[in-house]
Parts: structure tokens; sequence; C-alpha cells
């Protein structure tokens, strides 16, 4: 396995905005690497700094083991994306749109290829219709076409899922989900919603305020292990006096909003056993077992960073 | 490059925009012919002022199709950077507002090639619009007016130029008035490397061109001695230059001559100079521009 | 006493003499060109106004009795001056009622010439006063001046070879009064490159025009149709 992208110390300033913070990642071979952030975080920011939109203040990145900023023509014939918006030129057809993007990447495209591209993301019945008297959905899937046009090694996916309806968020998870694993594509996918990441991806990152949180397997993120446990009690304060006396306590986190203990979501039942015999008056026991709440706890934080490796 | 430039020339002469110029260009010299067919004479009349007075005129003669080709350039060149500018004012803009410009910067190819690209790909459209405003206003005029000796109003005077001496200019009338709307479109194409949406460039370049007409034109000292040396729109003129026919002491033009080639030549340099400041302004911003539409 | 009343009565009779020989000069000037009835001629003519820029052009000229002079320019455009049907001697001389004066000699280049002012009678006739410049060997008129209510003064000035015998130059230069000539910028839309000066506006205050004519041959009394002068 080698590195597709290696980014470090990368920073952007917009005048007096800091929107990316000295960010390092590394995306390896074969990875769906999800990029997770709210909105402002920094990943278009970023994103668009790895395909060479913007400029970065300061930092590195190289893909293909190569500097971007040295060998940009290079590297950008084999790297594909949808940024954003799936933009594409209203007053062509599919066809049109698809052949100017190919032949911009180098390529010599045949009609051939061309409709069948169209094929596989299901326009080839549109293909000499306007991009106009498109749906949402249609623009998105031609955008994929036209990301795809010319087999890039890597993929570069922007907010995929804005704006499409939930058939088209399956089609899409789908359709990353085939590209990496059948044709063994490296992605870089970004979203604001973990709920996507967590589907696809097999590592991540996640920025906030354009420094990064955490970076990870997903897997391993998701290990039920490493799950918080909210408990709601008629005392908080009570309740985590009782519990820093038994063999709770180091699991116990550091919160003074709520009481929440680090742990396998396997011992719950003990935990509420343990609780009820400590006599302290349950109202809920909630175990967070998805991303999503860690994402967001991580997030609502502001700067807190963590290390988080196996 | 070629390629680059062939995926332009798609873009812009896909763009029902473009026909609207060549439209209004269309009507616009039409409806002159039609207007000189009936009232040519009094047309004509007015020109020649005074004049009518102390001569005996051959007006039939006077309104032929060089003539009126000259009236239609007269009017219609002043007007062409207008639709110079809703194409270049458009290149990159255009594509801004669209979204289109950020796959278009992803893309392996450099950001000087795809402004030059864009630049050369108005040249053609600029050329083909020339072309076409050739066709109809003097080739159709030629056809309809016939042909004869070509009679130029100056401020002070007349001049008169043989019908076998008038072709050569229009050529190089032509040659010249492609370089002035070139200096236009460089003016759109830097505006539009600025701007966002392509209303913008397209109204900024227009007054531009107003502005700078305005003054000069006006007759004050100030304006004409220290900035009138300085602004494009004193040299767009020049392919009026061509038809200032040479002439000896008593007034006798020298066929084939030019009354003053050096001026010409200044006009037509100092309209490259200004080609070659904005377009390299052009790259250079749009090469250090971050892309954020 | 009596010799002042010689002087007198001589003098008025070398007058009379004098006015004699003026209207037997003029007399024979006309018989001469009365011979012409008709002409057809081929030319160049090359003009010199100030404000106007025109190549030399070639022109045909056609003249009829009593006073029809047509100057057309077949291919091209010609501004031809208005007074030009006065290039013909016939006008002067024909038409209508004059009183001959003699106003002496004079010299044009080395030719003796005998000057003779023309006044008509007609109080509305447009020419106010003619004076010829008559070279009295040849016959034939070598100057003209004339002066007209609406038209300004004009001068012809006129030379002969082959055909002067009928009277007719193969020089003639016309000069003429014209208006001035000014259109505002904001019509022509000028293009200035840098050979426009002020001067050129003070030269075209200067309001004479001049016309050149070479003839080089003439038909002469072989008919010509009406329709030409229209």
């Amino acid at each position: 396995m080698s590195s597709i992208i290696q980014v470090k110390n990368l920073s952007k300033q917009f005048n007096d905005i800091q929107a990316v913070n000295e960010l390092s990642f590394t995306v390896e071979e074969g990875d769906v690497y999800g990029f997770l952030g709210q909105n402002g975080a920094g990943k278009s920011t970023t994103i668009r700094m790895l395909l060479t939109l913007i400029k970065p203040t300061a930092g590195d990145i190289s893909i293909f083991g190569k500097s971007l900023s040295n060998y940009r023509q290079e590297i950008l014939k084999q790297v594909g994306a949808v940024i954003e918006k799936p933009d594409l030129y209203k007053y062509l057809s599919a066809f049109d749109n698809l052949a100017i993007f190919a032949k911009m990447s180098g390529m010599k495209p045949n009609r051939a290829l061309l409709l069948d591209q169209l094929k596989m993301v299901g326009l080839e019945e549109r293909a000499f219709s306007k991009v106009k008297t498109f749906s949402q959905g249609m623009k998105q899937r031609l955008g994929i076409a036209v990301a795809l046009v010319h087999n890039p090694q890597l993929i570069i996916l922007d907010e995929p899922t804005n704006g499409l309806d939930p058939q088209g968020i399956a089609d899409m998870r789908n359709l990353i989900l085939h590209l990496s694993r059948q044709l063994g594509k490296t992605i870089v996918v970004s979203s604001h919603l973990l709920s996507e990441i967590e589907l696809v991806a097999n590592r991540m990152l996640i920025i906030h305020k354009g420094k990064k949180i955490v970076e990870g397997d997903v897997a391993a993120l998701l290990d039920p292990s490493k799950s918080l446990v909210q408990i709601e009690t008629d005392n908080n304060v009570m309740a985590r006096e009782k519990l820093g006396l038994t063999k709770w306590a180091p699991l116990i986190q550091d919160n003074a909003l709520c009481l929440q203990l680090k742990m396998n979501k396997e011992a719950v039942p003990q935990l509420i056993t343990d609780l009820v015999s400590l006599q302290v008056q349950l109202l809920s026991v909630n175990p967070m077992h998805s991303l999503e709440d860690y994402f967001l706890s991580l997030t609502t934080q502001a700067g807190h960073v963590e290390s988080f490796t196996n | 490059m070629w390629n680059l430039l062939q995926i332009e020339l798609f873009k812009i002469f896909k763009k029902p925009r473009t026909y609207l110029a060549f439209a209004i260009i269309a009507a616009f010299i039409f409806l002159i012919q039609l207007g000189l067919l009936v009232n040519g004479k009094d047309w004509m009349k007015f020109m020649l002022g005074s004049l009518d007075e102390t001569m005996n005129i051959d007006y039939n003669k006077l309104v032929n199709g060089y003539a009126v080709c000259y009236f239609v350039l007269n009017l219609l060149l002043v007007h062409v950077p207008i639709l110079v500018a809703l194409v270049a004012g458009d290149v990159v803009s255009g594509e801004a507002s669209m979204g289109t410009l950020r796959l278009l910067a992803a893309k392996p190819v450099s950001r000087t090639q795809i402004i030059l690209a864009k630049y050369f790909a108005t040249a053609v459209y600029v050329f083909a619009l020339l072309l076409w405003i050739a066709i109809i206003s003097l080739v159709v005029s030629l056809a309809v007016f016939g042909k004869n000796d070509l009679v130029v109003a100056k401020t002070n005077g007349l001049q008169l130029i043989e019908s076998g001496d008038v072709l050569w200019r229009y050529f190089f009338a032509f040659g010249f008035a492609f370089i002035a709307m070139m200096v236009v479109a460089a003016i759109s194409l830097l505006l539009s490397v600025l701007s966002e949406n392509s209303i913008g460039p397209i109204v900024a370049t227009v007054g531009i061109i107003i502005v700078c007409t305005l003054i000069s034109e006006m007759e004050i000292p100030l304006y004409q001695k220290y900035i009138k040396p300085y602004l494009f729109t004193t040299y767009m003129l020049g392919w009026k230059g061509f038809f200032y026919i040479g002439s000896t002491d008593d007034g006798e033009t020298i066929k084939g001559s030019i009354q003053y080639l050096p001026g010409i030549l200044k006009s037509m340099a100092a309209l490259l100079i200004y080609i070659v400041a904005l377009v390299s302004a052009s790259v250079f911003i749009f090469r250090k521009k971050d892309i954020l539409s | 006493m009596r010799s002042v009343f010689l002087f007198f009565f001589l003098l008025q009779l070398t007058s009379s003499a004098r006015a004699q020989d003026i209207n037997t000069l003029v007399q024979k000037v006309k018989d001469k060109i009365n011979l012409v009835n008709d002409y057809a001629a081929n030319g160049t003519m090359k003009t010199n106004v100030i404000f106007l820029k025109v190549p030399v052009a070639t022109v045909k000229l056609f003249f009829k009795k009593p006073n029809r002079l047509r100057i057309i320019n077949e291919k091209g455009i010609s501004f031809i001056p208005k007074g030009a049907v006065n290039m013909n001697m016939s006008n002067v001389l024909s038409s209508g009622k004059y009183s001959v004066l003699d106003a002496g000699t004079d010299k044009i280049g080395n030719v003796v010439v005998k000057v003779v002012k023309l006044l008509p009678e007609d109080d509305n006739a447009d020419v106010v006063l003619s004076t010829l410049y008559i070279d009295a060997v040849n016959q034939v008129i070598l100057k003209t001046k004339t002066t007209t209510r609406d038209n300004g003064t004009y001068e012809l000035q006129m030379s002969y070879g082959k055909f002067i015998n009928y009277g007719l130059p193969d020089k003639i230069i016309f000069s003429f009064n014209t208006k001035d000539y000014k259109m505002p910028k904001g019509v022509t839309f000028d293009f200035e490159d840098g050979t426009e000066k002020k001067k050129v506006d003070d030269k075209i205050k200067n309001k004479m025009g001049k016309v050149e004519i070479y003839i080089s041959d003439y038909t002469i009394n072989k008919g010509i149709a009406d329709q030409v002068f229209n």
C-alpha cells in the first residue's frame, strides 16, 4: 500500500479568515476516504487545494508521490472530481459536455466510449438532450460521468449527495462502493453527514474550523468498545460520585454537562445493574453507537483534538 | 492548445447569445441599406452640406455600394464593441457563474492556456463578426447599389477616391477594425477574469468605452494633452485612416496612397500594446486567482 | 477757349471711333463663336478647391446653341461647379442686350489685349458685369471676369490651339467662389492621425476655387441630342 495523497501542514488564509489550519492527513491507495466536517469547516477549501483551484498559503500536497505544485498537469490527468453542485454547460447536450471534459483531460474520446459512459450512469437516452432540461439527479449522474470518463486513479467527490433524493443518495453510495471494490479506485468523499461517510468510507478525517479533529479507521471509530454511554439520572453529580468509587471509575468521561462513560456496549446491562444497586434513580442509559454522535460531540467542543488510534 | 481552442470555439458557437450579435448586425445593416435605398440622396445632400449650392453633383452615383458600406461602418463600428463584450465578457465570468470554471481549472491544462485559448477563440468570433459585417455591408451593398467612386466627408473637407482604388482600403480597414475590436475583447477578458458574473464585465466594458470615447472627443486641453494620448479609444478610429487619401499640394489625389500612414501605424502599435498588456494582466491574475465559484 | 472746345471735340471723335472699333471687335468675336452650333469634346478636369481632394477626372463636354453646356464624368463622380455653364462664350455674348464699354488695353502674358466691359441692359439679369480680355489679332477671348447677382464672381482664362478658328479653347481655367465647408465632428467622426493643423481652417476661408479643363479634341457641328443636357 502506498500513499495516494499526502498533505502536510496545509493552511489557507482568506484575508482574516483561517479557512484551513495546519492540516495534515494521508490517503492510502484503495481507500474510500471520508472527509467530514460541518458546513464551513474547510472541507471544500481543502478539496479545492487538492484540485489546484485554490493556492495554499502554506504546506505541501503530494499526490501519487509527486509534488502537486510541480507536477500539476501530470497528476490531474489521473484525478476525476465532482465539486459541490454538478454544474455543467447548460446549453450543451450531455454528450457534448462529456466530450469537452474528456478532451480536456487529455483523451481523444470516440463516440462509442462516450455513449458507454453515459449508459453507465443511466443517461444514454438523454445523451443528446441539453443539460438545462435535466433534473438535479440527472445532472449529478452526468457530473459523475464527467469525473470518471478519463478513467482516473483518484476520484474526489465533494458533497456528492447534496440535493439528491433518497434513491439518488443510495445510488451514489452503491456507485462509490462499486468504484472502490470492483475498479480499485481511490476515493475521497466529503460530507457534512456522518451517516453517509460511515456507510462507504474505510478511513476518515474530521475537521472543524480548518483544524484536524480526528483521523482514523472508520471501523476503529465505530468499534463498540470505544462507544460512549450517556447516563441520565435524577442527580448526575451524586451518581458520578457513587460510580467514582466503583470499578467503572476509570471509564468516566470528563464532561461537566452530562455523565458519560467510554465503554463497550456489551457491558451496558452490567452497568445498569450496578447503578441500580448503588440506588441511583436512572432516567435513561443511552449508548452512542454511531459516529454521528461522536462527530457531534467533538465538533461542539471547539478545538478539541484527540488522537484516536488502535 | 489547438485542442483547447477547438473546445472554446465549440462553446462560443453553441451559445445562442453568439448568434444574437450576428442577427443584430444583419438587422442593423439591412435597416441602413433600406433607408439609403429610399432616402440616400437626402443623406448625401446633408453630408455634402453647402457644397450643393456651388457644385453640380450626381447624387445617383454618390449613393453607391462603397459609400453605403462606409456609412454603415461609421455607424456600426462604434457599436460593435458592445457585441464583442457580449461574448468576451462572458468567457471566464460566465463559466464562473455557471459553475463550470472549477471543472475547467481542475483539468490538466495550465491556466495560461485556458486564458489564451479563450482569447483566441474570442478572436475567431470577432473575425467572424467582421467578416459578416463585410459580407452584408460591402458585398450586399455593392450588389444593390452598384460600384462607383467613394466620397469621404471629413470635418473640413471632402475627398473622392476612385472606385478602382477603394477595395484594398476596405480590406485594410477591416483588418484594423479587427485589431481595435481585439482591444475591446482584451478589456472584457480582463474584467471577466475579475468577475463572477457575466453582466458585470459586459456593462463595465461598454461603460469604459463610453467614458474613454467622451474624453477622447472632448476638446478640453487638459484631457487632450495628458489623457487622450493614452486612451485606446483615441486609436480605434484608425481604420478611417485608410480612407484618407494622399494628395498633391493643389488637392489632386494620388491613387493608391494614404495621407498619413505613420499615424495609422502608430495607432496600430498603440492598440497592440494595449492587447499585450491587457491579455498579460488577465493571464497573471487568472493564474493567481483562487477559484471559489 | 476755342482750343479747349476743339480738344473736347477731338476727344469725343476718337472715343466714338474707339467705341466703333470695340463693337466691331466684339461682333467679330461673336461671329466666330456663332460658327459653332454644337460640339462634343473630350478632356480632363483638374479641380483645385481647398476643401476638396479629388483625382484628375476624364470628362466629356457637350455644348448646344444657344447656351446649353454640360460636363459629364461618365465613369465616376465629379463635382462640377455650377457656374461652369458660363464656360461657353456664347452665353456671355449672346444672352440679352448689353452696352459695350471700352476699358483700354492690358497684357495677359505677352499678349496685348483689349479690355471690354459688358453691362446688361436688363436690370434683373443675373450677370451684373462682364469684363472681357480680347486678343484682337486672333479675335478670341483670353479671359473674362463676370460678376453675378447670385453666383458671386467668377473668372475664365482660356488658351487656344487647334480650334482657334472656332474660338474654342483647349485649356480653360475656371475660378469661382465657393462656400465654406464645415461638418460637425459628431457627424464625420474624424480619425486624427496627427496631420491636421490649425492653418487648414484658415485656408478654407479663402473661398476661391479653381477648375482646369484640358480639352484634347472637339467634334463640331455634328448634332447633339437634347437629352444629353437633361
